[in-house]
């Protein structure tokens, strides 16, 4: 029986296993959403396509399945490129279906018309742009394959109306053939030895633990390695919680805003046994004097990782699961012979000095009894109310730090947000998606900024809707916060273009508009019981506004440019640093004089 | 330092792929100093020849990046001491009676072709190493060069080794 090129695309998405799609009809894709009444996945309208694209996102984030959406020509396609760009960053794996005119219209200009393999080639893994109706479910099929193996990342397909229509012979099969695609899984046997010799003589080693480990699902395995070496652990943005923050040997987050103990155990360390991680300059600092006494293995599934930011010693090019697996092992079989011994580095010195780090330079936070309600404070109850259970998601800003310092995260997949990119305007779309993902029984919550909010907030008429029961959280500041906070501290105060109205819109009123229970949390002392309410709601979306104190800002810091030595942990610091630097150069500028 | 290197680079003959390839130079900032591209015997295989001006740490990093290229089959680089590099160019010069024949002699001790001649201008045809090819127009630059391409180098490495060879090309060549 011959069917349509749109019911190929529905049965190839059927036989991938896809359960949910996040899109949004017109014109091109038109094709598809007939047979989509039939079709066995369910489909959630959303409010704009940047919405479809970060749902699918938050969904891949939490599952580890491949997020899917779908939307038509033109610019619903070009309303994709924003999430496309961050999925690529983050290496996210995700299924963008785009219409296109037809096939005789291409390159005339036609009607919602846009060249979107083009535009999103470098923003991509890959892309396609299907000819004929019979290549439907083979690029479909490839295309999910390449988005969710090897380093994950977005796949568009791009399928014009006419080849949605034509009439073809279903033909499904489960062969991959593509013969310049072919991702290393095991490590280099003699690499992974050579790894744990350098491990062995080193004094001061420690797992930098990024993202790649979450993709991989990889947390049992780096713990049971951790342990067996007794090796601190760092875990940066995109890796929270693939050790448990509560484990004794976390140290906490590197980077700009990352905890003292974090920043500190790169700098000092003699070893970087890096997982997953990229040296992204967040972490790094300035490159030449970061972490400048140490040797580097790196693990990472994407050869082209290694060795592009910092030389390495030891390179080991495979899935993270299967190279912590084949560590594993050989650390077993050492065992068996009695051999371990001389694998296991003397680290106790190392993390007892770790441990003094944590202990004397924790987070800061000075929250009176009563009155202001420090934005830290407010994410601090949020995590109290909603537990180890949940899901985190947030925006882009100082929210996020807070939300990524201060919450005690205990599994990968737990903390979702926008790290490569920093994409304000995810948190709301992807908390939906991620929620769709994790189901009814795990509460999640998006922690979001005033400004990131009033980016994407119209997807909530997509979770009523659906029913998707979010619980999003304002940290409202009235200021785009980070953005204030770098003009308080590198443009001398001079505010510009930072301040957003905290009662604009009032959220209570959105809530309302939305018909969904709304909170306001205005003091501290509130925040207990209007949190309890908040609770005690399971089976709709919920909004809370967090009055909080507009001039918080985010410690510690590294100043943008400098080292990771001078990582600053108050204000004060921070503005007795910019005296000190101000002083040495006008006393350089009066030597010139003499 | 700075200095050129030939890659070649076994592609599927796919839609796009040049742009790909050409797109993920620029993005990453390489600098491509010349690009040539053709069928080979296979025809689900294309070959280019890319010739990239930079140091040895990012050539590194462009091989990997090139190889994340879904359609990126193989790519290997060239030792200059143990491949042959050709070029073709045609130059345009401008010639009267009173230079004709010099640049006629020029072009003789480069091995070089007359290959089209008019009242006051001769078109030549060379082939050679990129070198050769500079010289020759060197040479010819006082008479007048009217206008001139390059085809950007191919190239081939030496002895009976192939490109293919070894490789875990699954595609089967045609027949
Ligand atoms: C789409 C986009 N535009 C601009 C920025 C630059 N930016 C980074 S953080 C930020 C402020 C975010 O404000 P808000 O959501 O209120 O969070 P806060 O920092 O106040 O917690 C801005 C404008 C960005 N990251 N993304
Ligand atoms: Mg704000």
């Amino acid at each position: 029986m011959k069917i349509t090129g749109a019911q190929a695309v529905m049965k190839s998405l059927e036989m991938l296993g896809v359960d949910t799609v996040f899109g949004y009809p017109g014109g091109a894709i038109l094709p598809a959403y007939d047979p989509m009444i039939e079709a066995g996945f369910e489909h959630v309208l959303v409010r704009h396509e940047q919405g479809a694209i970060h749902m699918a996102e938050g969904y891949a984030h939490a599952t580890g399945r491949v997020g899917v959406c779908i939307v038509t020509s033109g610019p619903a396609a070009t309303n994709l490129v924003t999430g496309l760009a961050d999925a690529n960053m983050d290496s996210i794996p995700v299924l963008a279906i785009t219409g296109q005119v037809a096939t005789t219209a291409i390159g005339s200009d036609a009607f919602q018309e846009a060249d979107v393999t083009g535009i999103t080639m470098p923003i991509t893994k890959h892309n396609e742009l299907v000819h004929t109706a019979e290549r439907i479910a083979g690029a479909l099929k490839e295309a999910y394959y390449i988005a969710k193996s090897g380093r994950p990342g977005p796949v568009l397909v791009d399928i014009p109306k006419d080849v949605l229509n034509d009439l073809i012979e279903w033909h499904w099969d489960e062969h991959i053939d593509l013969p310049g695609y072919r991702p290393t899984i095991r490590g280099h046997g003699k690499m992974v030895k050579e790894a744990l010799d350098l491990i062995a003589s080193a004094k001061r080693p420690v797992i930098y633990a990024g993202g790649g480990l979450v993709r991989a699902d990889a947390g049992e395995e780096l713990r049971d390695f951790a342990e067996r070496l007794q090796l601190p652990v760092v875990t940066t943005l995109m890796g929270r919680g693939i050790l448990p923050d509560r484990h004794e040997l976390t140290v906490g987050m590197p980077g700009m805003h990352g905890h003292y103990a974090g920043v500190k155990a790169l700098q000092e360390t003699d070893l970087l046994v890096t997982l997953g991680a990229r040296f992204d300059d967040r972490v790094t600092g300035r490159l030449d004097a970061f972490a400048p006494l140490a040797k580097v293995i790196h693990v990472d599934v994407d050869p082209a990782e290694i060795g592009k930011n910092r030389e390495v010693d030891v390179p080991i090019v495979g899935d993270l699961k299967v190279v912590l697996g084949q560590l594993l092992r050989v650390l077993d079989d050492k065992e068996e012979k009695g051999l371990l011994e001389p694998l296991l580095p003397d680290t106790k010195a190392w993390r007892n000095h770790l441990d003094e780090l944590k202990r004397d330079h924790p987070l800061l936070l000075d929250q009176p009894e009563t009155g202001v309600l420090k934005p830290q404070t407010a994410i601090r109850a949020i995590y109290d109310t909603w537990g180890d259970d949940a899901v985190y998601v947030s925006g882009v800003g100082q929210h996020q730090m807070w939300a990524a310092q201060h919450i005690p995260y205990s599994r990968g997949g737990q903390w979702i947000n926008s790290g490569g990119l920093g994409t304000m305007g995810f948190a709301v779309p992807a908390a939906i998606g991620a929620k769709v993902g994790v189901g009814r029984d795990v509460p999640v919550v998006a922690i979001d900024g005033d400004g990131c909010f009033q980016m994407t907030f119209q997807e909530i008429a997509a979770a009523v809707q659906h029913d998707i029961p979010v619980i999003f959280c304002v940290i409202n500041n009235g200021f785009l916060g980070m953005v204030r906070q770098w003009q308080s501290l590198f443009y001398e105060d001079r505010l510009s273009q930072v301040r957003l109205p905290q009662d604009c819109p009032d959220l209570l009123k959105l809530a309302d508009a939305y018909g969904i229970p709304g909170f306001r949390v205005m003091h501290v002392e509130d925040l207990d019981a209007i949190l309890a309410k908040a609770y005690a709601i399971t089976d709709q979306p919920v909004l809370i506004d967090f009055r909080v104190d507009p001039d918080e800002m985010v410690f510690p810091m590294v100043p943008s440019g400098a080292s990771n030595d001078d990582v600053l942990e108050t204000a004060e610091q921070w503005y007795a640093r910019a005296a000190a630097l101000a002083a040495a150069k006008l006393a350089a500028a009066g030597e010139d004089q003499l | 330092m700075n200095s050129n290197h030939t890659l070649s680079v076994l592609v599927e003959n796919k839609p796009g792929v040049l742009t790909r390839i050409a797109g993920m130079f620029a993005r990453r900032g390489y600098n491509i100093h010349s690009l040539a591209v053709g069928p080979t015997d296979d025809e689900r295989v294309s070959r280019l020849t890319v010739v990239v001006g930079t140091e040895a740490v990012q050539l590194e990093q462009i091989i990997k990046q090139l190889n994340k290229l879904v359609h990126v089959l193989k790519i290997l680089e060239l030792d200059p001491d143990d491949a042959v590099e050709r070029e073709m160019q045609l130059v345009k010069v401008t010639a009267d009676p009173a230079t004709r024949s010099q640049i006629i002699e020029i072009a003789e001790v480069f091995r070089a072709k007359i290959v089209d001649v008019s009242h006051d201008a001769l078109t030549i045809e060379a082939a050679g190493n990129p070198a050769k090819l500079e010289a020759l127009a060197e040479l010819l630059a006082p008479y007048g060069i009217r206008e001139m391409v390059r085809s950007g180098t191919i190239a081939l490495s030496r002895g009976t080794r192939s490109i293919t060879d070894g490789s875990k090309l699954r595609m089967q060549r045609a027949v």
